[in-house]
């Protein structure tokens, strides 16, 4: 399972990669693996505003439907539209080709109180022992 | 893992994990919901062969001179016709009506019967049935005892034949047949839950992980793979099967789901037959209807349904089919929406997605007739 250095993570499983004042956004390796086949990704409509912890669309995998929370507030400036045609990319590629949205952070202070990717994986090891 | 959330576990529990089978909780019982995915899981099937535990499931033997008469009173369905190992489709319903559990019926002897019934009802269909048995007749449970193995796919028959002592290329649909597989008595029967060619194993528990293992090996060479529990429902909601649970339960009516086939009104007494005729006679106020989204969205159980505006049911059952590529789903809604070919809206996140009404089923069965 891959916790790549350069991210910041969500205990909802969500990391963000900060590009000058621009955070990109998608779902760990560990939550991909979890869900399984994902099936449908819904992403939100470029140009709207969002608060930290706000949910900014959904992942469904055959059985299940998830949320998906913005880490840092801002606006959506990108949204990763082949999802919608190839859901299966956040499979294979969640912190590439499965990335989600990039948003023009408001704040880009509020990266810093995100985990860490030991912090995460720390997280992660807790989570999954006391299954 | 604490005792007190453990489900109970088949004799292939340990073999799921060796496997890496991602486990969860489903009616008092744990099991695989995948090992290497539901999707490439449900193609195998489609495509070659897949190998379930449906050990969870539940085994109630009827036997003596007043089986066959206890039977006819406990279920909707006619026996007298069966021949010795041949099964049908039934279900039991209480004395509104409503349905109790879907199961089948084997006829061993002239005197004795198998019920499968489903895992998270055992308990309940056989406080039911020891209820309500007439005389001369005794019910035992032997779920415990026996591990059912579901063997399903265009290829099952080849690779089962390798296994089996008897020959099963002329077992039809519906019947069943005592052989040794692997040498180990079994009861194999030609049924199943995908809508694909197959066949349902039952053996002794103390069996089960050898019989997994042989016919592992024997299908290796076949794209034989494992299948969990989440592609057995992927599978059987393209078939257009029900769920227990999901589709159906005390509320809903042998009609409104679309077993009016299986309820022989005219067979003489049983439970329920009252309240069920005068619900035909009447007039069926809900029917299950089946849907192809058209935008984008997945149904998913408890959405609500409309049609020209109006709140006509909710959705039962819904999936990304694999085999189609398109958002499937069941609904039950009012009898006089939701007719095949036209357009119903299912509300999904606040938003009205299009759906168009299809016939049965959404992939064509493949059982053998």
């Amino acid at each position: 399972m891959e916790f790549p250095a350069n991210l910041r993570y969500t205990k909802e499983h969500e990391w963000a990669r900060q590009e000058g004042n621009r955070v990109v956004v998608g779902i760990t390796d560990y939550a991909q693996k979890e869900l399984g086949d994902i099936v449908f990704v819904e992403l939100p409509e470029v140009g709207i505003t969002l608060a930290a912890t706000d949910t900014f669309g959904v992942v469904e995998s055959v059985k299940a439907v998830s949320d998906l929370y913005a880490p840092v507030s801002g606006t959506i400036v990108e949204a990763n539209i082949i999802l919608e045609d190839q859901p299966e990319l956040v499979n294979a590629s969640p912190y590439g080709q499965g990335w989600m949205i990039v948003i023009e952070a408001a704040f880009i202070e509020e990266l810093q109180q995100l985990l860490t990717a030991a912090e995460y994986q720390a997280y992660v090891a807790q989570e999954k022992s006391s299954r | 893992m604490t005792a007190d959330t453990e489900g109970k576990r088949t004799p292939l529990y340990a073999i799921h994990c060796q496997l890496g089978a991602r486990l969860i909780q489903f009616g008092g019982w744990e099991m695989p919901v995948s090992y290497r995915g539901i999707i490439e899981e449900h193609q195998a099937v489609r495509t070659h062969a897949g190998l379930f535990d449906v050990s969870h499931m539940g085994e109630i033997e009827i036997s003596g001179p007043g089986a066959e008469a206890a039977l006819q009173y406990l279920t909707l369905n006619d026996v007298r016709p069966l021949q010795a190992y041949q099964l049908q489709y039934s279900a039991l319903c209480n004395e509104a009506g409503g349905l109790l559990d879907d199961l089948t019926v084997c006829r061993l002897a002239a005197d004795r019967f198998l019920l499968i019934v489903n895992a998270a009802n055992i308990a309940k269909d056989f406080h039911w049935i020891t209820q309500h048995l007439g005389p001369g007749a005794r019910a035992d449970n032997r779920s415990d005892a026996q591990a059912l193995l579901a063997l399903q796919g265009p290829e099952a028959e080849i690779i089962l034949q390798r296994l089996s002592a008897a020959p099963l290329g002329p077992l039809p649909y519906y019947h069943a047949l005592a052989t040794q597989v692997d040498g180990h008595a079994a009861l194999v029967s030609r049924t199943g839950y995908t809508g694909e060619d197959g066949f349902e194993v039952l053996v002794e528990a103390a069996h089960a992980v050898e019989l997994w293992q042989a016919i592992m090996e024997a299908g290796q060479a076949h794209g034989l793979l494992p299948v969990g529990l989440g592609a057995r429902d992927t599978l059987r909601l393209e078939a257009r099967y029900l769920l227990y649970g999901q589709d159906m339960d005390e509320t809903t009516n042998p009609f409104e789901v679309g077993l009016g086939w299986i309820t022989k009104l005219d067979k003489g007494e049983f439970i329920g037959r009252d309240a069920l005729t005068r619900l035909k006679a009447t007039g069926v106020q809900r029917r299950m209807i089946g849907f192809i989204m058209q935008n984008r969205g997945i149904p998913r159980a408890h959405y609500p349904v409309m049609q020209d505006g109006q709140s006509i049911g909710e959705v039962t059952s819904g999936t990304m089919s694999p085999t189609l590529g398109q958002a499937i789903g069941t609904a039950l809604v009012r009898s006089t929406s939701g007719k095949i070919g036209s357009t119903i809206a299912v509300e999904i996140r606040h938003k009205a997605v299009p759906a168009r009404v299809v016939s049965s089923p959404f992939v064509p069965r493949r059982v053998k007739r």
